[in-house]
């Protein structure tokens, strides 16, 4: 099943999609944000496509999950990284796979302890619905719905390939 | 290795080996050490930033429960309890010599019964945040914030990560340890800490009558001319004199100490020239450190102090994260039970 979605083509549909989306908008220099691990590849990827000279951002959310009463605390944390002033910014933020949402709300409550930005606009690579919270992405590059039991992976970060797993294991 | 009831860690540690409560250094291995510098590392960052606080205990209480006098511990503990979100109640304690055991387990109930989350324990007696973590109710962290000459494993940590960060490892690093070693619960953990991640030599300097029986046993050599026992260092710990042993008759005088002890800068010109200068506070200018020393290129004394709070916030998050998991873990069973 590995070869049902080629990593390239969602790039080009992220990347064409986000074009779009910051010409209607008018954004100005926006600002690329990765969320940790896979998140972070494909930001990289995305800003070069974009022309987007800052560097990339990389954020870590395990001090912001909302899982913390139920599992503790993820043991391999690394230290965010956010190398530029977020204030009155626009960003992108970027994600491999979004679906309940809280992923994305951790990272944007992470994002506002550096400051205030202008904007947030949300773009992931593959959207499997089954949110549970009212958090959706403004570019996505596949829309996908999987069976019940199946999980999917971005595996990188060279090359980047999707890996879909059954239920176990 | 099976675990008994002499070993801290069926205390310490949930079964599968996450923090529950931070008591010693002993019996926690070098990838538990390396992940506690490694959390403090993302929290140095947090400490960094304009809003510098994560809500990880958020809703929750600590209770700095400080039977023994401190300002900057209890400070930077009290700090790395706010910028987790916890809630935070101070609460210094002068025991009575007569009624500590009484007082302190009465105490303690009555902390319990307004739903305190956490006790980060002070006291002069070894053993008492052991004692506490053996009686108290089940969820409840207890973090050491030094206790008797037994430990001070916040502290040791902190130097640990100073140390990392300065030097970059600790394989092949000289260590030494100035001063009084006898009275220290700091050196105590710092030589487990150190022994435990790989240092290549540590070294205590000290006179005799400051040095433990059987200082060696603990992992170091021993050194009692400071000239020879500065040579090639590249990391010096300098401990705080205590004034009063002074009248204990260990000491001749303060003058005859820091002759002999105090790190002057001639003698820091013998160990290597990138050599850090490390104390735990608060210093003795001109007992045991100069001032041109301790304020010099070489000391990082403050940067120990910024990472106090790193390294406390991260105790404190890993052992209320063992906590928390270990309770769901326990429901899950009890339904799976219910279900069976």
């Amino acid at each position: 099943m590995s070869t049902l979605l080629d990593v390239e083509q969602l790039l080009d549909t992220l990347e064409t999609g986000m074009r779009r989306l910051i010409e209607e908008r008018g954004i100005e220099s926006p600002l690329v944000i990765g969320i940790r691990t896979g998140g972070v590849w494909v930001a990289d990827i995305l800003g070069k496509r974009l022309g987007i000279e800052e560097p990339f951002g990389e954020l870590d959310i395990s001090f912001y999950r909302d899982d913390f009463s139920r599992i503790g605390l993820n043991p391999r944390v690394t230290p965010s990284s956010l190398p530029f002033d977020t204030e009155g910014r626009n960003i992108i933020l970027v994600d491999d796979v979004i679906m309940s949402g809280r992923t994305i709300r951790a990272a944007m409550n992470e994002i506002f302890d550096y400051g205030r930005p202008a904007r947030i606009i949300l773009a992931a690579l593959i959207d499997l619905g089954a949110r549970e919270l009212p958090i959706r992405p403004d570019v996505a590059g596949q829309s996908l719905e999987l069976n019940a039991g199946q999980r999917v992976k971005l595996r990188g970060p060279d090359p980047l390939r999707i890996e879909f797993q059954e239920a176990g294991h | 290795m099976t675990e008994n009831a002499a070993s801290p860690n069926h205390l310490q540690l949930t079964r599968d080996g996450q923090l529950r409560h931070f008591l010693t250094l002993d019996g926690l291995g070098r990838e538990l050490l390396t992940d506690i510098l490694d959390t403090a590392d993302s929290f140095i960052e947090v400490g960094e930033r304009t809003i510098k606080k994560v809500p990880l205990l958020r809703g929750r209480t600590v209770v700095n429960l400080f039977f023994e006098a401190s300002t900057r511990t209890r400070s930077t503990f009290e700090l790395a309890a706010k910028r987790l979100s916890a809630d935070v109640l101070n609460l210094d304690i002068n025991t009575s010599a007569t009624s500590k055991g009484e007082s302190l387990s009465d105490t303690l109930l009555n902390l319990e019964a307004m739903a305190s989350d956490m006790f980060v324990v002070r006291h002069a007696q070894s053993g008492a945040p052991h004692f506490i973590a053996e009686s108290v109710t089940p969820g409840v962290a207890i973090i050491n914030a030094g206790d008797g000459r037994h430990a001070h494993p916040t502290q040791a940590m902190l130097d640990m990560l100073t140390i990392r960060q300065h030097k970059g490892g600790f394989e092949g690093l000289k260590v030494a340890i100035v001063g009084d070693i006898l009275h220290s619960r700091v050196a105590r953990s710092q030589i487990r800490a150190l022994n435990e991640l790989g240092a290549g030599q540590i070294r205590v300097i000290a006179p005799g009558t400051l040095l433990p029986r059987d200082v060696e046993s603990l992992g170091c050599t021993v050194e009692y001319d400071m000239g020879k026992g500065m040579k090639d260092l590249d990391v010096v710990i300098m401990l705080r004199l205590q004034k009063e042993r002074m009248e204990g008759a260990l000491l001749p005088s303060e003058r005859e100490f820091y002759r002999l002890y105090g790190l002057s800068q001639e003698k820091l010109a013998l160990a290597h020239p990138q050599c850090i200068v490390m104390h735990p506070g608060p210093i003795n200018r001109g007992v045991e450190i100069e001032s041109a020393v301790a304020d010099g290129p070489q000391s990082v004394i403050l940067n120990q102090v910024t990472n106090g709070i790193a390294i406390r916030m991260a105790v404190m998050a890993m052992a209320m994260g063992g906590q928390v998991a270990e309770r769901q873990q326990k429901m899950n069973e009890l339904n799976e039970r219910g279900q069976a």
